[in-house]
């Protein structure tokens, strides 16, 4: 295992994993049993030297049972960790393909066309770098759903990255590939389709995978906002109820899914791949 | 002028810069016959390549114009095929599959297995059958090369124009691929125009080499006959007793008179037709291009 690299780099990821959790573990062990405290002593906040981060032996055990049942459903704040991811990925995966079928054919326009490139430039250049939260009060009043209000927080975050990786691919396409193209005498569409796609389809997935990234980054945000439902209610909603082992459960959780995410999109990125 | 299936008429480039317009070349009449191997040489920035591209439809000339098989060529367009130098394969494909792109966009009506047939065809005639699967990656420059070559090939346009195709192979491709060219040359009888910097290349494939004077104001000053018979083999085409006369007149012209007769106005516009072969005409064609040349820079 250690003769090659990526079993010696397993071996030492073992290593950081245990001496992180040991000391996370050895700095938050409960109190020694103290005498009980007296009424008054409890009510002027007592409680406060007991609280603390729970260790990852505890949060490792709670997993363990979220993760037995995932999907049950008891009412409207007791839903399993399986159900509130589901209903997260849904909406990104909704707000991302609506970006995706708008920005992809846009970029095509701003990269093929440089007077629609210096028209819209300015556009993208004042919304870009707006916080897609800061559209949740005008998505929420126009379109009076949360939920549809979360969707489309996801759709205006996630359009820019694929808008203007697919413009910039679009337009970069090489000049020698068009001329096939046209020797060949290939109409607008067909050269769109037949060469300028293949060739930009590494940058456009470029662009698709910053998308979903920050897709995912925001829902969390998003879903603090509007509630209900989704990963983002979820970790508010226990931090509420102060079960700290659920705070950092769901944590991780979302930290694997938008590892998945990516990966994901990095398998098709493989796909359109090609060597010049 | 007399009727060629191909004419380039007065052509001319010029861009325009704050003082003058930068004239790149001017009164360019060339014209070529069916099934016709020509290949021109002169040095760089003489404007062959836009030549080249103003034939292909690929660029547009300041003046003139290019009348091919009795209509003017406005556009890029299948009758006219193009190798580029650098190969211009699509690197998402494979090697049929670039081959068959061209295949499928001439015969749109074909179904895929006629494409498939006749592009391996013409990957089989520069010798890939053992590639066919391979991207444009996995093949060495020369290998790319044919890929292109057989992509125009198979086509079959009416014009296929080649700039420097073996501009970037080493020595012994080179003698390779050429040799591939001539074989698919002499089995389809295309109308070739080529652009190239290698003298027996030149003279080793074309029927007729035109000469380009230096630029800026570049013109073609002399269409050499290549009198050797085909088919022509590299090993004895050097024993033939034109070979070293027809060489000694091209090199003397891109290492002498290019320069010398640069920037000089043509005489007459048009340009002088010579055969280094016929024992007199070196003589004249080496000595009174310089004289004229010198009394029109002068």
């Amino acid at each position: 295992m250690l003769n090659t690299l990526n079993g010696r780099a397993i071996l030492l990821s073992m290593v950081l994993l245990a001496i992180s959790l040991g000391i996370w573990e050895a700095l938050n062990q409960p109190p020694e049993a103290s005498a009980a405290m007296s009424e008054f002593e409890m009510l002027m906040g007592g409680a406060d030297q007991e609280a603390r981060v729970p260790p990852p032996s505890q949060v490792l055990e709670h997993a363990w049972t979220e993760l037995s049942n995932p999907f049950y459903d008891a009412g409207p704040n007791d839903k399993g960790i399986g159900i509130q991811l589901a209903y997260s990925i849904y909406r990104v995966l909704t707000g991302y393909f609506a970006a995706a079928l708008v920005a992809i054919p846009l970029g095509f326009v701003i990269g093929m066309s440089p007077l629609m490139h210096k028209a819209l430039t300015p556009f993208i250049q004042v919304l870009r770098p707006i916080s897609p939260l800061a559209w949740m009060p005008l998505a929420l009043f126009i379109i009076k759903d949360s939920e549809q209000s979360a969707i489309f927080v996801i759709f205006i975050c996630s359009i820019w990255p694929m808008l203007i990786n697919t413009a910039f691919g679009v337009a970069n396409v090489r000049k020698d590939w068009i001329r096939v193209a046209q020797t060949h005498e290939l109409g607008a569409l067909k050269t769109a389709w037949k060469v300028i796609l293949p060739a930009a389809a590494p940058t456009i997935l470029t662009g698709m995978r910053i998308s979903i990234g920050i897709a995912w980054l925001v829902i969390v945000a998003a879903e603090m906002l509007v509630g209900g439902t989704g990963i983002g209610y979820y970790v508010w909603n226990e931090w509420n109820n102060l079960d700290l082992n659920s705070v950092i459960f769901s944590i991780l959780m979302i930290g694997i899914v938008g590892m998945l995410l990516d990966m994901a999109l990095a398998t098709v990125a493989k796909l359109v791949q090609y060597e010049e | 002028m007399n009727k060629h299936f191909v004419s380039v008429e007065n052509l001319s480039k010029r861009f325009p810069t704050k003082s003058e317009d930068l004239v790149v070349f001017d009164e360019v009449n060339i014209g070529f016959d069916k099934g016709e191997f020509v290949c021109i040489i002169g040095h760089s920035g003489c404007g062959k390549s836009t030549i080249l591209n103003v034939l292909a439809g690929l660029d547009t000339p300041s003046g003139g114009a290019v009348i091919m098989d009795g209509t003017e060529v406005s556009g890029p367009s299948l009758d006219r095929g193009v190798v580029f130098q650098n190969y211009s394969l699509l690197p998402w494909l494979t090697t049929l599959q670039n081959v068959s792109f061209g295949v499928q966009a001439r015969w749109p009506k074909w179904d895929k297995k006629k494409v498939d047939e006749h592009s391996k065809h013409f990957l089989e005639m520069v010798g890939l059958s053992a590639s066919l699967n391979k991207k444009p990656a996995q093949l060495s420059g020369g290998m790319r090369q044919r890929v292109s070559i057989a992509r125009a090939f198979a086509t079959s346009p009416k014009l296929l124009l080649l700039d420097e195709p073996f501009g970037a192979l080493d020595a012994l491709t080179r003698g390779v691929i050429q040799d591939e060219l001539l074989k698919i040359w002499n089995a389809t009888q295309q109308t070739v125009f080529m652009i190239t910097h290698d003298v027996d290349e030149a003279i080793l494939l074309a029927d007729r080499i035109l000469l380009m004077t230096n630029g800026p104001n570049a013109r073609i000053a002399e269409s050499v006959k290549v009198s050797i018979p085909r088919p022509r083999d590299r090993s004895d085409i050097i024993e033939h007793p034109a070979y070293y006369k027809i060489r000694n007149h091209l090199v003397n012209f891109l290492v002498k008179r290019s320069g010398e007769m640069s920037g000089a106005a043509a005489p007459t516009g048009n340009t002088l037709e010579v055969d280094p072969a016929e024992p007199d005409a070196t003589a004249a064609a080496t000595s009174v291009p310089i004289k004229k040349a010198a009394a029109y820079t002068a």
